[in-house]
């Protein structure tokens, strides 16, 4: 510290204003670490709290005279172990894995179709198409799940998980789409005539020049289908009711819970759990993570 | 995508030669093409159109239908649900309610969304990547399992916030029971949970203003607030608006929250349109009555995305 506020005066010393102004800089600087430490320990508190509580034993938990944020009695994996064999936890995971699975699979094939013939091809009413893609995208789940109930009542998937990969797709197609008609109109259209005058047809210039150049746009899409259809929660609280049907978000919250009893310790094990895979994702996918979410605004 | 420019473009040059050949002597071909071509791209599209017809537009109109049913659905009852709701004071209670959530939400999201967005902007390059990894960490955490922690956090006998509270010596809070505090609490989760969006996208736009136009503002002797004033806002205007639109919808619509830590209690205060719904229609099995409940969000989602679409549209043109 004392060499650089010695260096900072000698440079005010010897230039006047230029000094000041990074000494105002550094100030600034300080300034900036401050609110920002601030901000993230109001970010980080519930992840934090629920990664604490989730290693105490039950009798800690339950216990109220010490600190609740810290682990007093020495950490202990038994709430994990209660989750595991005690409770229908991994059945629910289970669910949710194949119901994830199976609707980022079907969101890209439809969207990065869609996209390849609207952003490329054109037909006629492709540019009304393309503006209601992006309408659909902004209907939220919570309008539609009334009449859905009744149209997955009537196919038969009531209270049933393939029932959600029926309708998960509305909530991924739309957005996918969207950032990968950007994605492709973004590539040079002296590729695909190269590709069209070699004697490529649609499919092959699809599969040969467009999904190898849009890969990043692409990551960026299943990441956000994934993040999406593991994280949803209006649907398979109206559609699903029956243990061995339901997913994580909602098994987690509801079917955990017996009785009156909160097993606080288990359920935040189970929330740990159960938010690890689109955390683990975001961690090393960031910079696709980032890209998805900022394309709806800026268009690709 | 190095390899494939570079396969590709040394073949370039002979091969438009041999397409503007072709095309001449072929022109008559070339229309029929070009109808097979606008075929196959609707065909690409299909499954698309048919997702969309099917879970989407089907049930928006369907739910306008269903929403003038009686309870049994054997009756035709016309406005008969909505002027119910608009007789019920618990109704007029959860507009409210909603308005509240909604807009005090968005402005506090968009707030510390510009803050932090500002905060890591002026800290050194290499430092900005960790500090938006670790603020982006709300939204990355399914909403359904955050809001059980909060719950946890909130939890009437062991609230973790009464503890450090009780240190001070102040009285414990209770938090959702009270239905003031309760609706504190669910607004404080969704600003928790989105604020960290805001903060994204307003970096995204931030790093898109020349630095140029910075330079030469300090060359005028402008200072902080009159930089900010005079260039990032008028800058990021667009993306602010389309942002807070955006937002406006989702947390308008919100249902994760409210639904998991008070169910719309205490007293139905903290109800929003899409838990007041859900009760209405699955639990209490009145699915017409939910349906009506719902579609009184339509009217203010469809003003908002028609304002965003105009913004995004705007903006596409400005980027080129």
């Amino acid at each position: 510290m004392s060499t650089a506020a010695v260096a900072a005066r000698g440079a005010g010393a010897g230039l006047g204003v230029k000094g000041s102004l990074s000494r105002n800089r550094r100030w600034a600087l300080i300034a900036s670490y401050f609110f920002l430490v601030l901000f993230a320990i109001f970010f980080l508190i519930p992840p934090y709290y629920m990664i604490v509580t989730a290693f105490k034993s039950d009798a800690e938990v339950a216990h109220m005279a010490t600190n609740p944020w810290i682990i007093a009695n020495g950490a202990t994996l038994d709430q994990f172990k209660l989750l595991l064999t005690q409770s229908d936890f991994l059945i629910f995971f289970k669910n949710t894995a194949i119901v994830t699975l199976c609707v980022v699979a079907i969101t890209m094939v439809v969207s990065v179709l869609a996209a390849f013939s609207l952003g490329r091809m054109r037909f006629w009413g492709s540019s009304i198409l393309a503006t209601g893609i992006f309408l659909t995208y902004l209907v939220p789940d919570t309008l539609l799940f009334i009449p859905l109930f009744q149209i997955v009542k009537a196919v038969g998937l009531l209270n049933s998980y393939w029932g959600m990969v029926l309708v998960y797709p509305t909530l991924t197609v739309p957005f996918c789409t969207w950032i990968m008609i950007g994605y492709f109109q973004s590539i040079p259209k002296e590729l695909d005539e190269a590709a069209l005058i070699d004697g490529a047809g649609h499919m092959q210039m699809l599969t040969k020049i467009f999904i190898p150049v849009a890969m990043p746009g692409i990551i960026a899409a299943m990441i956000f289908a994934f993040t999406v259809s593991w994280a949803a929660f209006v649907y398979p609280m109206a559609f699903l009711y029956s243990a061995d049907q339901q997913v994580l978000t909602v098994g987690t919250v509801t079917s955990l819970i017996r009785a009156d009893v909160y097993k606080w310790g288990m359920l935040m094990a189970g929330a740990l759990i159960a938010a690890a895979p689109p955390l683990v994702i975001y961690a090393f996918l960031m910079d696709y993570y980032i890209a998805g979410l900022t394309a709806g605004a800026t268009k690709g | 995508m190095a390899d494939t420019i570079h396969t590709w473009s040394p073949r370039l040059p002979r091969n438009r030669l041999q397409e503007a050949l072709l095309t001449s002597s072929t022109a008559r071909g070339l229309h029929q093409v070009l109808r097979r071509r606008s075929t196959i791209a609707f065909l690409m599209c299909l499954p698309l159109i048919l997702i969309i017809a099917c879970l989407v537009v089907y049930p928006a109109l369907y739910s306008i239908y269903l929403s003038m049913l009686n309870k049994a659905q054997t009756r035709f009852i016309g406005f008969g649900n909505f002027s119910f709701l608009l007789s019920r004071d618990v109704f007029w209670m959860v507009v409210q309610q909603s308005a509240i959530f909604a807009l005090t939400a968005v402005f506090f999201k968009a707030l510390i969304g510009l803050i932090t967005a500002h905060l890591i902007n002026n800290l050194p390059a290499k430092g900005q990547r960790k500090w938006r990894g670790m603020l982006l960490v709300p939204w990355v955490i399914p909403l359904a399992l955050s809001s059980l922690g909060w719950w946890w956090l909130f939890d009437p006998t062991h609230s973790a916030f009464n503890y450090i509270l009780k240190s001070f010596g102040h009285d414990e809070i209770a938090w959702l029971s009270n239905p003031y505090w309760a609706r504190f609490s669910v607004i404080l989760v969704n600003i928790w949970y989105g604020a960290p969006f805001f903060l994204i996208m307003y970096l995204a736009a931030l790093k898109s203003v020349p630095e140029q136009l910075y330079e030469a503002a300090a060359i005028d002797g402008a200072n902080a607030w009159q930089k900010f004033r005079h260039i990032t806002l008028p800058m990021m205007r667009n993306i602010i608006a389309i942002t807070v639109l955006f937002s406006l919808i989702v947390t308008f619509a919100n249902f994760d929250i409210v639904q998991i830590m008070t169910a719309g209690g205490p007293r139905n205060m903290t109800h929003v349109f899409a838990t007041y719904a859900f009760l209405l229609g699955i639990r209490s099995g009145d699915l017409p009555l939910g349906a009506a409940t719902s579609l009184f969000m339509f009217p203010i989602l469809a003003v908002a995305a028609i304002f965003i679409l105009r913004g995004v549209r705007k903006r596409g043109r400005e980027i080129g």
